[in-house]
């Protein structure tokens, strides 16, 4: 569904990501694992047309998406959950989600969208009228994942969804990924929390300095000695 | 008695005039955070337009036009003068912004030559009418309700609408505004054409009752509406509406005192205000506080 080539973005001087193939298949969850600085954010801020890669190509469903901008990304059906959730403090978070449709037209089948959002997450109808601002640290990752699931995407990008948060959210939120998922919508996951997510993907790839070193199904790298050493504390 | 209603009336009526344009600068420094140094020259050349263009065709076809024409000037000198330096430091910004402001005085100069130019008369703006006993203009009289209305419209426009809702978003955060898929250079432009749109309605108000057009006349109004846009808490509407009446009215209290030259101090008695607000409330009336969630 998602095809990297080669993909190469520098920032300032640096080339903080240095050629990185993957694939992210239709349906699947997909993992990046890697530390501080491996470039994950950066590969999914290119995909997400906030960065201009300085080289590679980016294809979605057959189509060649590189360097589009990124309201024609968000068309396309590519969303992506930022780091630190960057929910619109100010807004409700009614508008919040509404403005996650920003680009849809199609109001009846938006209501219907509202409704599962609300169904997966019950607080948010609780708190609709409350500016978001005011939400928890995980309401707020609930409200930043359900404002992407507005825009009706095909394909979901997370960028660190359990950063800060207490390991009893972390867990409902995982859940949720996985919800997603068998709604049909493939996920592209970035994670410090390599244990949890590579429990949860299919397919985990780890990236290292900006070049992925190792690739393999989730459970696989799970047990792998050099992942085991590196990325799980074991 | 009558005299202080007359006092009290125009005062409003300036302090509308300055309203229209403090919503432009606070609304370009609520989503871009600069200060629009041009804005005032904007004014200026909207009250320029509207007396060449009345020169040559019925006042009807002169008054929408001159709008027109400013609101495409406002929305140019943002494309030409401050998108190209979107990522650059504000500071590049505000120094574009200085440029443009010096750029259309320095035109307005070649114009006309540098002659004070005759604003034309439109009709019934410039009529007298007896208010318990004080006689006023009816400009005075229309402008605090045309304010009104305008300012419940762009309020309305903001908190209700789509658009609205992607300025607010814009305002807080670029970039997941454009994972949202807003396209910002879009919103920023709409606030440029609002800004623009009501200084060209501002600057036909004020004209009728100063109603000579330098190339400088937009420098003084222009800075006091700033001034009132920052008394009211840059970056909120409602504070700058309430700041500029504020002001408005001070001045022309100020005016009215039994002093030999208060008049001359009353540009001055401006910023003093300016001043001890600050002290007192850095951030305006209405400013919004610092807050960032982790």
């Amino acid at each position: 569904m998602l095809k990297i080539d080669d993909l190469k973005v520098r920032y300032g001087g640096i080339e903080a990501v240095k050629g990185i193939s993957f694939e992210v298949p239709e349906g699947s969850i997909v993992t990046l694992i890697g530390a501080n600085g491996a470039g994950k954010s950066t590969t999914l801020r290119a995909i997400a047309g906030l960065v201009q890669p300085a080289g590679g190509r980016i294809h979605f469903q057959a189509e060649d998406i590189t360097a589009l901008s990124p309201d024609k990304i968000v068309s396309k059906g590519i969303t992506l959950v930022p780091e630190g959730r960057h929910v619109f403090p100010d807004l409700t978070v009614l508008e919040n989600l509404k403005i996650g449709a920003y680009l849809r037209k199609d109001r009846d089948v938006m209501e219907h969208d509202l409704n599962w959002v609300y169904e997966l997450f019950p607080r948010l109808k609780e708190r609709s009228w409350q500016a978001a601002g005011t939400l928890s640290g995980g309401e707020q990752q609930m409200l930043a994942v359900g404002r992407a699931l507005m825009s009706r995407p095909k394909l979901i990008m997370m960028d660190e969804p359990s950063l800060g948060l207490a390991p009893i959210i972390v867990k409902g939120i995982f859940d949720i990924i996985k919800e997603i998922n068998r709604k049909g919508v493939t996920v592209l996951l970035i994670e410090q929390n390599a244990n949890m997510a590579l429990k949860t993907a299919d397919i985990g790839y780890v990236l290292e300095t900006g070049k992925i070193t190792l690739t393999g199904p989730g459970k696989e790298l799970l047990n792998n000695e050099a992942v085991k050493k590196a990325y799980l504390g074991k | 008695m009558d005299y202080a209603i007359s006092v009290l009336l125009s005062g409003v009526s300036v302090g509308g005039q300055y309203a229209l344009i403090a919503i432009g600068y606070t609304m370009v420094y609520g989503i871009l955070r600069l200060i629009n140094f041009a804005h005032g020259d904007v004014f200026m050349a909207a009250g320029l337009m509207m007396i060449y263009l009345s020169a040559s065709m019925p006042l009807y076809v002169a008054l929408p036009a001159a709008i027109i024409l400013t609101v495409v000037l406002g929305f140019a000198i943002e494309r030409v003068a401050y998108k190209p330096l979107r990522s650059a430091p504000r500071m590049s910004v505000m120094i574009s912004a200085i440029g443009v402001s010096y750029l259309l005085q320095n035109t307005a100069t070649y114009v006309t030559g540098g002659q004070p130019m005759n604003y034309p008369t439109i009709p019934g703006l410039s009529s007298v009418v007896e208010i318990g006993g004080a006689r006023v203009t009816w400009v005075t009289v229309i402008t605090p309700f045309l304010v009104i209305v305008l300012v419940v419209a762009l309020t309305q426009l903001i908190n209700q609408t789509k658009v609205g809702m992607a300025m607010r978003a814009v305002a807080k955060d670029f970039e997941t505004s454009q994972l949202m898929g807003i396209k910002i250079n879009t919103v920023i432009s709409i606030a440029f054409i609002i800004g623009s749109l009501l200084a060209a309605v501002g600057s036909m108000l004020y004209f009728t009752n100063y109603p000579y057009v330098t190339p400088t006349a937009g420098a003084m109004p222009g800075l006091k509406a700033f001034v009132a846009a920052v008394f009211g808490g840059i970056g909120s509407i409602p504070g700058a509406v309430i700041g500029a009446f504020i002001i408005g009215i001070c001045e022309n209290i100020i005016k009215a005192l039994p002093f030999d030259g208060a008049t001359n101090f009353v540009d001055a008695f401006t910023f003093v205000l300016l001043i001890v607000i600050l002290v007192a409330k850095p951030t305006g009336l209405f400013g919004e506080k610092a807050t960032d969630k982790v």
